[in-house]
């Protein structure tokens, strides 16, 4: 048994909202300077550009790589052998949050009731929180400051259990297309298949989080990430849907056994403004 | 003439905005704002439109006047403006038309309008800018001040008004009609890998 005490969970969790809100993962600007080289589009390649000059620019000055500093979508992986003291883990995380977010001059922009009165927080809290409970005596935090233009696109659907991969190739295709400019790409493209309709969905936004240049372990899930990419930049939408072979850097696939009535497949969409931060205590 | 043409592909724009100005503007270009413009998001657009509809009278007249679709983080001390990339445009698409028609000639934001907004910019003779999403940060720098005007109580949706130099943007919809995500993406999808799948001839853009 570790024991780890809650005030150590919300320091780390302000520097990490703070961190992930500034810096960009050098995935993702490796997948946005490779997008730069090959875009044949002059006006996408110029959008590039600024995109790439934007997160020197916020590292350097300290500002937040975009101004929608997102919903805090923080992933717990805690160890069963972990003890947490000193009060709840869960306050302890939205504290955390709240501190980061006004310490570090980000926005807030969280509603406290989403269909009645719509009233901001104040500090971004509350976070939306996943825990997954694993063997171990350590605390893993991952924080995805999510914005709402590319998550409002994000998709569900259900198919025939022998549909096979077309119509899912398809459903990928159409919901990028009819994003259009909407959700800031090139985008990453996180696809969940299988489970249940909430689980497909968590697995999509997961699959995010494997960022640019990962491939499924599974060789022919490798190759259907492979195909779907292809097929999302040739549609031509390209970065921020002005035209050009740029529309996502990546399309990464999660799956889980299902039901035998059911094939889910849940789209989680993200911007090229990819923030992902973690550590483990 | 407040553009000038600085190659086939850019210009500058300062404001306030003319009927000539929009007629020069062309889907495709890449422009670089300079002068006085204005901030809105959802819920000053709502105020606004409320306030028309009860024959009230704006904190700010309209005419010639630009409306960026934003919402900054504050300021780091030092700074003029935090990061102020541009929110989803189609948020807006319920207000854009009636603000147009009291003599609003351009919008900024990101993402695309809907088909009534791009038939009321044709109408009104307005246009339709596309900031890069995302890009907060570098948005930032050209941003020379910043200022609340009115609404103040809605925090990083209040109206704000903003002095700017070559702030880039790109025209998405101009006033004849023509929308760059339907041109773009014709010009550049690759058929041969589409296989089967049908492109959409128009796209009405999803809502969200």
């Amino acid at each position: 048994m570790r024991e780890i005490h809650v005030d150590t969970i919300k320091a780390k969790l302000s520097e990490l909202c703070i961190e992930a809100t500034h810096v960009l993962p050098d995935d993702v600007r490796d997948g946005l300077r490779r997008a730069e080289a090959t875009e044949k589009a002059p006006l996408a390649k110029q959008i590039l550009v600024e995109i790439i000059d934007n997160f020197d620019i916020a590292q350097r000055e300290m500002i937040p790589l975009c101004q929608d500093t997102g919903t805090t979508v923080v992933f717990v992986e805690l160890g069963q052998d972990v003890h947490i003291s000193g009060g709840s883990l869960e306050e302890a995380i939205h504290e955390g949050v709240g501190a980061g977010y006004t310490s570090g001059y980000m926005r807030a922009s969280i509603v406290a009731h989403p269909l009645t009165s719509r009233v901001n927080t104040g500090n971004n809290t509350p976070a939306v929180i996943h825990y997954d409970v694993v063997p171990g005596d350590e605390l893993r935090l991952k924080v995805m400051p999510k914005g709402g233009g590319c998550e409002n696109m994000s998709r569900y659907a259900n198919f025939l259990p022998r549909a096979g991969k077309e119509p899912i190739i398809e459903f990928v295709m159409r919901t990028v297309e009819e994003s259009g400019g909407n959700p800031c790409p090139p985008l990453i493209i996180g696809v969940g298949i299988g489970g249940t309709s909430e689980y497909a969905m968590g697995l999509a936004k997961k699959a995010v989080t494997r960022g640019v240049g990962s491939k499924s372990e599974d060789e022919e899930i490798a190759e259907l990430e492979a195909e779907m990419l292809e097929k999302v930049n040739a549609l031509g939408v390209g970065p921020q849907a002005v035209g050009g072979i740029n529309t996502a850097l990546a399309v990464n696939i999660l799956t889980y056994p299902t039901h035998i009535t059911a094939l889910p497949v849940g789209v989680n969409i993200q911007c090229h403004s990819a923030r992902l931060k973690e550590a483990v205590l | 003439m407040a553009v000038e043409r600085l190659s086939d592909l850019e210009v500058r724009l300062t404001t306030p905005v003319t009927d000539e100005d929009v007629s020069e503007l062309k889907i495709g270009d890449h422009v670089l704002v300079c002068g006085t413009i204005y901030t809105a998001r959802d819920a000053a657009h709502n105020r606004m439109v409320q306030t028309l509809d009860a024959g009230g009278q704006l904190p700010i007249d309209l005419k010639g006047q630009l409306i960026y679709y934003t919402g900054p983080t504050p300021a780091r001390p030092g700074h003029a403006s935090g990061a102020i990339g541009p929110t989803t445009s189609m948020r807006m698409d319920p207000f854009t038309p009636r603000l147009l028609a009291e003599g609003l000639k351009a919008c900024m934001g990101k993402g695309n309008r809907g088909l009534e907004v791009q038939a009321a910019l044709k109408q009104y003779h307005a246009v339709y800018l596309m900031a890069v999403g995302g890009a907060g940060a570098m948005l930032s720098q050209f941003i020379k001040k910043i200022e609340v005007i009115a609404y103040e109580d809605l925090g990083t949706e209040s109206l704000k008004r903003v002095e700017v130099e070559d702030f880039p943007a790109v025209v998405m919809d101009d006033c004849e009609g023509r929308d760059l995500l339907n041109e773009g993406r014709k010009q550049w999808r690759d058929t041969e890998k589409l296989g089967s799948y049908k492109p959409s001839e128009k796209i009405i853009v999803a809502q969200g």
